[in-house]
């Protein structure tokens, strides 16, 4: 176990112990994380490139006494989930191109009635029907901003086999504590790909629960700051619920409890506060990996597996004598904008290799609007993997080295 | 598909009311009128005695709202889970059949009932609706058919009746109506039955029948929308519709006795069952049970057999 991976997403390896060393598919260790994060309810429709998730919980979910659905489409899992989660389990689905699509307007429901959920997005190439079978980054901003309404979206992509169990475990986490849906988002080849990974003994890794009327009443009283997150009364356990928000906890509009806003106001406060409840737990949700950051001049940023290209581009620039270094987004949105401004400090070119036409580097250009560096994209959508010399040979003095044949 | 009229036990007991205080008492939310909330149906509106019927059928079963679940989604039925003491999911338009399928499974010990328009039950939400009755979950979907959209204004919907004016058929409906019960037991519903708001007696019997169905059942309420269709319609007030509604229904026992052209156009109110075939809650938890002893084991590449004859 590489307590390194952890860390990273502010779990603690204190306790945890190892139980078994296996090589397993991206797509298993994403239904290994949440049985160990206490999924017991999945609900989804197979598609390609993540039906495995569907067929493993299909096997697992009945061993552990919890609840596989195949549902009619995707609008119906997402639907199903949002019934499980309002019923107290904690739900997830998976799924990928058009089904991810089909699945937006459920999405937006998680985020806007705060139903806590994990959604996969095993991404493949779009748009439209898109290629099954080939991977694709390109669904980065719908995950952002697929739903109708303003709202936050956490979003979070992991790089490796073995931290897609460890990310999937803290966004089932993450979407109990902050009581909304959390969207992750591999790429098929992360999904198809096979590693070792060390699983843990799952009554030893840190799970958590959302609040609920009985373990915190006093939880979310309005306070006027709009980062309040109101206890989740659950289907059947005694507390009049609309949509989990409890009843009995006052606030006609079913807002924060205690709220006297009414009306408009209280839309107003809603939707400022569903911003402010993520954006206020930054510190919280932020997950990156720096590599040699500090007197970076040459700055790589990239997510997912590409990043893995970017790390291997990264190294050899070192090698040629260029001041490279690589800023892996784990936690796409919120999008880290002070993380990018501090990796960036020293920054003259910064490059952002991804498997779309530049929908993170539109990002990247945002935070640093005011930065003078260069930004410029390595871009594939032909569903190939971006090699590390089509990043170096972004950067001038590599590209020479390059040309010329020269090895440092 | 039988289409016989089966009585259930429960239907033979008459309904006898108790004052509407004691109902509200133990299930009903009445709006606060010094907080400005009023009950937001139009004067006349159907909807009213369905509200009713529902919470007498809940106090014959004696449910405990605690353990009640309404499921609803969009239209002008859908602000009557609020005025229930029961919990409720107020979601997405036409997703109460995929969602309360998975209230149930988390918790069979819920009574869920879905609270439907024809236009979310029958359009946006029927692949929901024929794939619940498919598996046969144990939860009860009320469907209030008033032949029209009325909470955006009186549009023509799947079972708008042919020829008649609407919001978007002003030269008359061309669409031909889905029938919601032969739709549910073609879907495999095993309990299925149809009533109408005139009829407040037998809706109390026919919900209390199929809450007591143990698995998928429906109740089709005709409604009045003497609003938004009536008007259009030669009906222009709620009697108008109540009227209609007492004039043109016969039992089912009674127009089996008929020959078909003799029923056309007549409401037929009934009960009607289905097949009997496995709840889906009950059968999962038998297989989680089978699963978690060690008797079988998940197939790997084979180990199926031919499904019987």
């Amino acid at each position: 176990m590489d307590d390194s991976v952890l860390e990273r997403l502010q779990l603690s390896p204190d306790g945890i112990k190892t139980a078994d060393r296996r090589l397993i598919q991206g797509n298993e260790a994403i239904c290994e994380g949440a049985i160990a994060a206490g999924v017991h309810f999945y609900a989804g429709y197979p598609i390609t490139p993540c039906t495995e998730i569907a067929e493993q919980m299909s096997i697992r979910q009945p061993q552990v006494g919890g609840v596989y659905l195949q549902m009619e489409d995707e609008v119906g899992s997402i639907n199903a989930v949002m019934g499980a989660s309002l019923t107290g389990k904690k739900a997830m689905t998976a799924t990928a191109g058009p089904g991810i699509s089909l699945m937006q307007d459920g999405i937006g429901w998680t985020q806007t009635d705060e139903i806590p959920a994990l959604i996969v997005n095993v991404q493949r190439a779009g748009p439209g029907l898109g290629n099954a079978t080939r991977s694709g980054q390109m669904d980065v901003m719908q995950a952002r901003w697929g739903p109708n309404g303003d709202r936050e979206a956490l979003v979070l992509a992991p790089s490796t086999v073995e931290e897609a169990f460890w990310l999937t475990l803290k966004a089932v986490n993450l979407s109990e504590r902050l009581r909304m849906g959390v969207i992750m988002l591999p790429e098929g080849l992360l999904g198809l790909m096979r590693e070792v990974v060390d699983l843990p003994d799952y009554a030893t890794v840190p799970t958590e629960d959302r609040i609920t009327p009985d373990s915190d009443p006093e939880a979310g009283k309005y306070d006027g700051t709009m980062t309040e997150i109101t206890p989740f009364a659950s289907f059947g356990t005694g507390h009049r619920s609309i949509n989990g928000r409890w009843l009995e906890a006052g606030g006609a509009g079913g807002y924060a409890s205690g709220s006297p806003l009414r009306g408009l106001e209280a839309q107003d406060y809603n939707i400022r506060r569903l911003h402010n409840k993520v954006l206020s737990r930054r510190d919280e949700i932020t997950f990156y990996e720096t590599s040699e950051t500090d007197d970076a001049e040459v700055l790589l940023v990239a997510f997912g597996t590409q990043a893995r290209s970017a790390q291997f581009a990264k190294d050899e620039l070192r090698r040629q004598g260029v001041k490279a270094g690589l800023l892996r987004l784990i936690t796409l949105f919120p999008f880290p904008g002070e993380v990018l401004e501090a990796a960036a400090a020293n920054a003259k070119q910064i490059i952002v290799p991804e498997m779309n036409l530049g929908q993170i580097r539109g990002e990247v250009e945002r935070a640093l609007r005011q930065h003078p560096a260069e930004i410029v994209g390595v871009n594939h959508v032909d569903s190939t993997y971006i090699e590390p010399d089509e990043i170096i040979s972004m950067v001038p003095a590599a590209a020479r080295h390059q040309r010329e044949g020269v090895t440092a | 598909m039988t289409t016989e009229a089966k009585p259930t036990t429960s239907s033979r007991r008459p309904v006898k009311p108790k004052p509407m205080e004691e109902y509200i008492e133990v299930f009903g939310n009445v709006p606060d009128e010094e907080e400005g909330q009023h009950f937001r149906y139009c004067p006349g509106c159907g909807l009213g005695i369905a509200q009713s019927a529902i919470m007498r059928a809940w106090d014959r079963i004696g449910i405990d709202p605690e353990k009640l679940v309404t499921v609803g989604g969009s239209g002008c039925y859908a602000v009557m889970g609020s005025y229930y003491k029961a919990s409720q999911a107020h979601m997405g338009h036409g997703r109460a059949c995929a969602m309360a399928t998975a209230i149930k499974m988390s918790d069979p010990s819920l009574t869920v009932v879905t609270l439907q328009g024809d236009g979310d039950a029958m359009a946006i939400g029927a692949q929901h609706f024929v794939h619940a009755a498919r598996r046969n979950i144990d939860i009860t979907v009320i469907v209030f058919n008033n032949f029209v959209y009325g909470e955006t204004g009186g549009q023509h919907g799947p079972t708008t009746p042919r020829d008649t004016i609407t919001q978007t058929s002003p030269y008359g409906m061309v669409e031909n109506e889905f029938d919601i019960i032969n739709v549910a037991l073609g879907a495999g519903a095993g309990y299925a039955a149809r009533t109408t708001v005139f009829h407040a007696q037998h809706m109390v019997r026919a919900i209390e029948g199929a809450i007591r169905h143990k698995g998928f059942s429906v109740v089709e309420i005709l409604q009045n929308c003497h609003e938004l269709w009536g008007k259009r319609n030669g009906m222009p007030k709620a009697t108008d519709m109540l009227e209609w509604y007492r004039d043109n229904s016969m039992t089912s026992a009674q127009a089996a006795k008929l020959e078909p052209e003799d029923i056309l156009g007549k409401f037929i109110i009934g009960t009607w069952t289905g097949p009997d075939r496995p709840e889906l809650s009950e059968e999962w938890q038998k297989l989680v049970d089978r699963v978690q002893s060690g008797e079988v084991q998940a197939a790997k590449g084979g180990g199926g057999k031919p499904p019987a004859p």
